[in-house]
C-alpha cells in the first residue's frame, strides 16, 4: 500500500486570517493527503512538538504577521532539537521577495505567496515525497 | 520487500522513551503489512496497563472539547495521557482534514500527553482499522489512561464498544428527538452518558430524557446501570464529575474481574481478525483462485453456474496454507 502524506498547515503567532491556511488545508486532503490542521495562535513549540506526535512528512506555515523572519528559523531549530530534521518546512503568507530568498537560504523548502494555485502547492509536495507514489 | 524504516533502531528510541521514535512507529502501525507486525510482537509484552476510554458522539458534541479538559483533569493528578482523534478519511480523494487539535491546543506544551490524529482510512465502525495497535503503542510507551475519540458518529458505527474499557457517550441538547433514533445504536454502548454544552437552557430536560430511557434498559442483577451527567467543556463544569463517573466505572469493572475478561475477549477477537486478515491476503494473493475463477467465469456469465457452485468447487480444490500461492517472507 502506497504510504500516505501527512501534511501539518499551522499559524504561526498573532494574526488572526486563516482563511488561507484553511483553503491550503483543504486543496491538500482533496489531493489526497492527511492534512492536519492545528488553528491560530500557535506557538513554533506547539508547531513543532504536534508535528513530531503527528510524524508528519512536511510543515506548512501561514504567516500574514510579518513574524516570518522569527518563526521559520525557530520552527525548523525545534524540529532540529527534537530530532525530526527531516520534517521538509515550507510556508505561504505575505512575505517579501528578498525575505523569500533569505529564508529559502536557511532551508525553507518553498515560499508560495498570494495568487498561489493550490494545485501547484499539492505538486510540489507530492514531488517532494517520491516514495509515496 | 525491503523495508522503508530501520525497526530496529525506532524500538530501541521507543524504549528509551523517545516521542519521535514512538511517532514513526505508529505511521509504521498505519501503514500495516511486515513491519507493523514486527513492531506489535516486540511491544507486545509491554501492553496491559493502559486503561482505554472511548468517547463517541454526533458530530459537534463537543468531544474534542471535553477529551482536551478531561486530559488536563487526569494530568493534575499525574498520569500520563495518550489521546487518539479520528476524523474521516474522504471516500473521493482518500485524504482527509484532521482537525481535532484545534480544541486541544492547551494540551501542546505538556510532555506528558501525546496526541496523535488518525484517518478513518476506509474503515466504517468511526474508528481507525488500527486502533487496537496504536493503544498498544501508546500503551507499551507508558502512557496510564488512553483516550479514544471516534469520528462523529449516527447510529451504526460503534466499533469503540470493542476496544475500550469505559465508553463515553456524549450527546447535546440539539440531539433531541435524535435521541429516540439512537435508542438502538448509540444508546446500547455507553457505559456513561454526558450532556454537554449544559450551559444551554434545554439541557436539564434533554439529561433527563437520557436518565428516563436508560431506566428502561433491562440490566442484569448486579450489572452496570449507565450513568448521565452534565458537563460544559466551553465553561469547564462537570469534568471532574465526568472524570469520577469514569473511575467509578474502571473500579467497577475492576471488583467484578471484568477488565481481566474484557482483555481476553479483545484479544480473542485480534486473533480471530488478524488470522481471517492474513487468509484474505493470502487468497487474494492466490494465483491458482485467480486461475481457475477467470476459467470458470464464462461458464457463470451464460448462466450455466451459479456463483455459490463455483466457490463450493474452489473451497475443495483451495486449502488455505498448503497451496494458497506464496507467502511472503516466511
Amino acid at each position: 500500500m502506497a504510504r500516505m502524506i501527512r501534511v501539518l498547515v499551522a499559524k504561526p503567532g498573532l494574526d488572526g486570517h486563516d482563511r488561507g491556511a484553511k483553503v491550503v488545508a483543504n486543496a491538500l486532503k482533496d489531493a489526497g493527503m492527511e492534512v492536519i490542521y492545528t488553528g491560530l495562535h500557535q506557538t513554533p513549540e506547539m508547531i513543532a512538538e504536534s508535528a513530531v506526535q503527528e510524524d508528519v512528512d512536511i510543515v506548512g506555515l501561514s504567516i500574514l504577521s510579518g513574524a516570518h523572519m522569527t518563526m521559520f528559523p525557530r520552527v525548523m531549530e525545534l524540529l532540529k532539537e527534537k530530532g525530526a530534521e527531516h520534517i521538509v518546512v515550507f510556508g505561504g503568507g505575505i512575505i517579501p521577495a528578498e525575505d523569500v530568498c533569505r529564508l529559502e537560504e536557511m532551508g525553507v523548502a518553498r515560499i508560495f505567496g498570494p495568487g498561489t494555485d493550490t494545485g501547484d502547492i499539492a505538486s510540489f509536495i507530492k514531488g517532494s515525497f517520491p516514495d509515496t507514489e | 520487500m525491503s523495508s522503508r524504516y530501520d525497526i530496529e533502531g525506532l524500538l530501541a528510541r521507543f524504549l528509551e522513551g523517545q516521542t519521535a521514535a514512538a511517532a514513526r512507529l505508529i505511521t509504521v502501525l498505519e501503514n500495516g503489512g511486515e513491519d507493523a507486525e514486527k513492531v506489535l510482537d516486540a511491544i507486545f509484552s509491554r501492553t496491559g496497563n493502559a486503561y482505554r476510554v472511548g468517547f463517541t458522539g454526533p458530530p459537534g458534541a463537543g468531544k474534542s472539547s471535553l477529551v482536551s479538559r478531561l486530559a488536563r483533569r487526569f494530568r493534575s493528578e499525574d498520569a500520563k495521557i495518550g489521546i487518539i482523534a479520528i476524523d474521516p478519511t474522504s471516500p473521493f480523494s482518500g485524504g482527509a482534514l484532521l482537525g481535532d487539535r484545534i480544541r486541544m491546543q492547551s494540551l501542546f506544551e505538556d510532555p506528558g500527553v501525546f496526541v496523535r490524529s488518525l484517518a478513518s482510512r476506509g474503515s466504517l465502525g468511526g474508528i481507525s482499522n488500527c486502533t487496537d495497535e496504536v493503544c498498544d503503542l501508546m500503551d507499551a510507551f507508558g502512557k496510564d489512561m488512553i483516550l479514544i475519540e471516534t469520528v462523529g458518529v449516527g447510529q451504526s458505527e460503534l466499533e469503540i464498544a470493542e476496544k475500550a474499557h469505559t465508553v463515553v457517550v456524549i450527546l447535546v441538547p440539539e440531539s433531541g428527538d435524535g435521541i429516540q433514533a439512537m435508542k438502538a445504536g448509540l444508546m446500547e454502548i455507553g457505559d456513561i452518558f454526558v450532556m454537554n454544552k449544559s450551559d444551554h437552557s434545554d439541557a436539564e430536560v434533554a439529561a433527563m430524557e437520557i436518565e428516563d430511557s436508560i431506566k428502561l434498559k433491562q440490566v442484569p442483577e448486579g450489572g452496570w446501570r449507565p450513568l448521565v451527567v452534565m458537563t460544559s467543556a466551553k465553561e469547564d463544569r462537570g469534568i471532574g464529575d465526568l472524570a469520577g463517573l469514569i473511575r467509578k466505572h474502571r473500579e467497577y469493572l475492576e471488583d467484578n474481574d471484568l477488565m481481566r475478561r474484557k482483555r481476553k475477549k479483545i484479544l480473542l477477537s485480534r486473533v480471530r481478525n488478524a488470522l481471517m486478515d492474513r487468509m484474505e491476503r493470502r487468497l487474494r494473493g492466490s494465483e491458482e483462485v485467480k486461475r481457475i475463477v477467470s476459467g470458470r467465469m464464462e461458464e457463470v456469465y451464460a448462466g450455466r453456474l451459479s456463483p455459490y457452485r463455483l466457490v463450493r468447487e474452489l473451497d475443495g480444490i483451495v486449502t488455505i496454507g498448503r497451496s494458497a500461492g506464496p507467502t511472503h517472507g516466511e
